[in-house]
């Protein structure tokens, strides 16, 4: 076995060993303690019932996707303009960072009142409730990378005569990619959560949907089954901007791998 | 080359002082230097930690202005950065995210007229980038990383750095220091060699006397703080200079004679 291989198995064999431990325990718990499926259905039940429910499951999914991406992209677009913004001035810094603070202190859930109101009961809501949760981390870490720049390297610049605008060019904003893609990361969960949340109670769609109408109808089973799709989801998008990352700022690894 | 006496003045310092107030002291770092450094001439700057030899460089780059005096540069008063000069520090402080080549082409994006030019003529700047490192044996190290090169090489880019716009001043401060001995000696036939080549105005800063000795023309001695300059001391020796010519007598009675004056200066 070549040492490439290995190192390829180390990476996948123990979460493989951790997620298969975590669901055997769950099941073996539930038949030696007898618990209702009612209360805490086996894992094999609630896949059982994803897969006889895959195709209700599925458009719900789906629309939870599409919020959670378009309200992350959003996220995104602002979260960068922003992180730039405060980065670049320490003034607008100053100025903004008490407000952003404020509107991060605000429990996302609370909004969704307030939206439903605005925008009605839908996709809106989801998808800004998506957007504010992750739009936070993805400014501060931004601006964070471009206002710790190191005067060294600032004097690299300054002794060419650079401009401001070009040390925030050439300098700042590359170097706060690493920090942005980390942010991403968790943002995209972050993003997700959010939609799901907002599904709860402002949604006649979407997997968070489903599950109210499953649990109102004491479809227990069906609720897990939408909590593991929630979960893999959540993985999956995890995973994807982990990957991103890795392509994306190779350099902030310094040849690791 | 030889130095010509006869060139025309390039850096000029005339009773420059300089303040400052760090930590809520004031702090007096340079006091009443005056100095002419010819075109064309390879000049170090020597003396104890701390004596402000780094903030003359920081002067003539225009990073700082003077409390009193003048800072000229082909007659002209520096007033902020200049575009025809190029600077190399201690670290290399290579920008991580780009290879040795993007790195040194930097410059070119920054200084007027290459910046204007960078995006049509890039293949031509690529090339004397490449031709630079060839020059300094880097070739084929062009497309790594930093962080793949060792401290010698990112040394060795970041003199690339400092030339590739082809300014008329090269100034260096430490740019050796963190490096093992034999990597140090080996950069100075380097650095000998491009100066050769370029003929460009170098001040290198330094608390290597060897090192001042084996590069310059002319070695100027600083006291401790408040910075003058003490001593200047004139290095006829033929050059090019190799490292068997450190362990010859006019060689070794130069840094004999310095280290007396530094040992002077610190008491």
């Amino acid at each position: 076995m070549s040492d490439k291989m290995r190192k390829r198995l180390l990476d996948v064999i123990p979460p493989t060993v951790t997620i298969i431990l975590f669901f055997l325990i769950w099941e073996v718990g539930c038949l030696v303690f007898g618990v209702d499926e009612f209360v805490l259905p086996r894992p094999s039940v609630a896949v059982e019932t994803y897969f006889r429910w895959q195709s209700a499951i599925w458009p719900n999914a789906l629309q939870t996707l599409y919020t959670t991406l378009v309200g992350f992209g959003l996220a995104i677009v602002m979260g960068v303009a922003l992180g730039a913004l405060i980065g670049y001035s320490e003034l607008l810094y100053k100025a903004l960072y008490p407000l952003l603070i404020g509107f991060n202190s605000i429990p996302k859930a609370a909004l969704v009142p307030v939206f439903v109101i605005w925008f009605g009961v839908g996709t809106m809501p989801a998808i800004l409730i998506a957007f504010l949760i992750a739009f936070f981390p993805i400014a501060v870490n931004v601006g964070t990378g471009i206002a710790t720049v190191e005067p060294e390297m600032q004097d690299v610049l300054r002794s060419l005569g650079g401009s401001r605008f070009d040390m925030f060019r050439k300098i700042g904003f590359p170097r706060a990619m690493p920090y942005f893609f980390a942010s991403l990361k968790v943002a995209v969960t972050l993003s997700f959560v959010g939609s799901v949340i907002a599904e709860l109670g402002a949604s006649n769609r979407g997997i968070g949907n489903m599950m109210v109408i499953a649990s109102s109808r004491f479809e227990v089973p069906l609720v897990f089954a939408g909590l593991l799709v929630v979960a893999a989801m959540g993985v999956a998008l995890y995973a994807a901007f982990a990957l991103l990352e890795r392509r994306m700022v190779r350099w902030a690894y310094r040849g690791q791998n | 080359m030889h130095m010509n006496t006869e060139s025309p003045i390039c850096v000029e310092l005339r009773g420059v002082s300089l303040n400052y107030v760090s930590n809520g002291r004031n702090v007096h770092a340079l006091q009443d230097v005056t100095l002419a450094i010819r075109q064309g001439e390879f000049v170090a700057i020597v003396g104890p930690s701390g004596c402000g030899k780094t903030t003359i460089l920081k002067l003539v780059a225009g990073l700082l202005p003077p409390t009193q005096g003048q800072v000229l540069i082909d007659g002209a008063p520096v007033k902020g950065p200049q575009k025809n000069v190029g600077m190399a520090f201690q670290n290399p402080i290579l920008l991580p995210w780009r290879t040795a080549l993007e790195n040194v082409l930097l410059p070119l994006e920054i200084v007027q007229p290459h910046r204007q030019e960078f995006a049509r003529n890039r293949r031509k700047y690529e090339e004397q980038a490449l031709h630079l490192l060839h020059t300094v044996g880097l070739e084929g190290f062009a497309d790594k990383a930093p962080y793949e090169l060792s401290g010698g090489m990112q040394q060795r880019v970041s003199l690339c750095r400092a030339l590739i716009h082809q300014p008329e001043i090269l100034l260096l401060d430490e740019p050796f220091a963190a490096l093992d001995a034999f990597t140090r000696e080996e950069l100075w036939g380097v650095l000998q060699t491009l100066w050769q080549d370029r003929g460009c105005t170098v001040i290198l800063v330094t608390h290597d006397l060897r090192e001042a000795v084996f590069l310059a023309s002319k070695v100027y001695v600083m006291s401790k703080r408040p910075g003058r300059l003490v001593q200047e001391a004139s290095v006829d020796l033929p050059r090019p200079r190799t490292l068997e010519n450190t362990f010859e007598p006019a060689f070794v009675n130069l840094v004999h004679h310095l280290y007396t004056c530094i040992g002077e200066v610190r008491a």
